[in-house]
């Protein structure tokens, strides 16, 4: 691999290489993030629970 | 044998203490094997001399094919966990390992399919590896399915546990007619893992992604559950301060 | 024992007798899903006769799912089942009467009526046989796999397509089966290989599936 060029082209087989990385990273972080964002949803509505019970 | 691990797997409280000090580790050691691996494995791994670089997408494909079964394999065992000693915690981690699980197949059988373009010119073939991926695409389908068709939270882990079990008892049987299948209506069978011989600078990337799979796998594991024991243990004490901590 | 057995089977019976309909609307459902596929693929009968194994075999697993829909739902509904579980009689056995009993209805009417659909397929007569010969090991495991679907959805309202997708994975076995035995009768070969392994399917269906379907009855009554 000499340069950029090169790296991102994979002797024409870039487009499937690539395409497949990239979907797996985003399927990887999507089963990350939407446990992280439920709990912090989660977190939230227990404040604003909190705070109705309070007054 | 010291039971009293298990009697303690019993306690939600416990479980969420201890995961949430494991699960930082889990995420680091995956970030970091996944970040190695693939850099490893897509550039400076040597390329194969009869697929070229294509065959890079087996760093992704392998350790997601594997990861697909092992879950599934895990539904079964938590499956009958949940049915012979009743630990709510099985129940927990059947359900939510399965949708991991099903995106893991899903994951395997797409970057399955687009490696077939380049070696064998067509987007999707009926080979044995990728018809049995798509069948346990639909048997996790299937646990997703009725574990949210039923209602009551008990009924819809019992069931989903003799789901899982019926599955894991099935996949032998359908592993090896489907590849018999194959041997029937294709003389030539297109072999996706390279021949056993694989150099090491080929397979220990592999084996690198594998494991940052499998953890990552526990990251996103660990944080379903810890969230449903959180809903579940919703009106206790120890979940409010928890909560309140946390905002 | 055998006389709770014959006392399960003569109830069963008389009660599919008083509706005719729910034993015929499978036979016409695989009558109808067999002819739809000459009308879409066209009448040529060298192409009709490569797909027919598959499409009487796909037909006949849609039908089976069909009819097992509502095995277990009057029992459930009007609170027989409970009975069922509670009672003395080990459910396994009790079940494995019914479901056997629904096969002889369903299932054993499809393998009567296939040879007629294999020749609308323009199949030899000489493959016939076969297909009878398979269609009677493989419709009791589709009716024993589709019991236990039946047995883990008896309380709910969602139908037939959630069962479908249960337990459709599942058939494959006997559908590659199937269909191998028929393809292997259509070249002149032995189908003895074929025949032995859809018997082996058979026998561990009649001894694991009655397991499975009472689990699955006791978790659906407790609820």
């Amino acid at each position: 691999m000499n340069n950029l060029a090169d790296m991102l082209a994979m002797d024409g087989h870039g487009v499937y290489v690539w395409s497949s990385y990239a979907i797996t990273l985003v399927v990887l972080a999507l089963n990350v993030v939407q446990p992280w964002l439920a709990r912090r949803r989660l977190v939230n509505e227990e404040a604003r629970r909190r705070r109705r019970e309070v007054k | 044998m010291n039971w009293s691990f298990f009697h303690k797997l019993g306690s939600p409280k416990w479980f969420h203490d201890i995961s949430g000090r494991w699960l930082p580790w889990f995420a680091v050691a995956g970030v970091l094997l996944l970040s190695v691996g693939s850099v490893w494995g897509l550039f400076f791994a040597p390329e194969d001399y009869q697929q070229g670089n294509s065959f890079r997408i087996i760093y992704i494909h392998v350790p997601a094919a594997f990861v697909a079964q092992s879950c599934y394999m895990m539904l079964a065992v938590a499956g009958i966990v949940s049915l012979v000693w009743r630990m709510k915690l099985a129940d927990v981690a059947l359900k939510c390992a399965a949708p991991i699980g099903a995106w893991m197949t899903f994951v395997a059988l797409l970057t399955g399919a687009i490696w077939g373009k380049p070696t064998w010119g067509t987007y999707w073939v009926w080979d044995a590896r990728l018809t049995s991926m798509l069948i346990l695409l639909f048997l996790y389908f299937g646990i997703i399915a009725l574990g949210q068709a039923i209602s009551n939270r008990e009924t819809s882990a019992k069931a989903t546990a003799v789901l899982a079990i019926v599955g894991v008892v099935n996949i032998p049987i359908i592993k090896y007619s489907v590849d018999w299948w194959n041997t029937l209506h294709q003389p030539a069978t297109f072999k996706i893992t390279e021949k056993p011989a694989m150099p090491v600078e080929m397979w220990l990337p592999l084996l690198l992604m594998v494991l940052g799979f499998y953890a990552l796998f526990t990251v996103s594991l660990l944080m379903r559950m810890r969230l449903e024991v959180l809903r579940r243990e919703h009106k206790t004490r120890w979940v409010r301060e928890v909560l309140e901590k946390s905002s | 024992m055998r006389r709770v057995v014959w006392l399960l089977f003569c109830r069963e019976w008389r009660l599919a007798w008083r509706r005719p309909g729910d034993l015929l609307n499978p036979l016409v459902f695989f009558a109808l899903v067999v002819s739809l596929f000459p009308l879409a693929v066209g009448p040529e009968p060298s192409m009709l006769r490569s797909m027919a194994p598959g499409v009487i075999w796909v037909a006949a697993l849609l039908a089976t799912l069909l009819s097992l829909d509502g095995l277990f739902r009057s029992d459930y509904d009007d609170g027989s089942l409970e009975q069922w579980v509670l009672s003395p009689h080990p459910l396994a056995l009790m079940v494995l009467v019914k479901v056997l009993h629904h096969w002889l209805l369903s299932g054993l009417a499809m393998v009567l009526l296939a040879p007629l659909f294999g020749l609308m397929l323009a199949l030899p007569l000489s493959s016939l046989p076969v297909l009878v010969l398979t269609l009677l090991l493989g419709t009791p495991v589709l009716s024993l796999l589709g019991a236990v679907g039946a047995a883990l959805t008896v309380g709910l309202k969602s139908g037939g397509v959630l069962l479908a997708l249960l337990i459709l994975p599942l058939y494959i076995p006997v559908l590659i089966l199937g269909t191998g035995a028929m393809d292997a009768a259509l070249q002149g070969m032995p189908v003895t290989g074929y025949a032995l392994w859809l018997g082996c399917l058979a026998m561990l269906a009649l001894s694991l599936a009655p397991i499975a379907i009472a689990a699955g009855l006791r978790i659906g009554v407790s609820e």
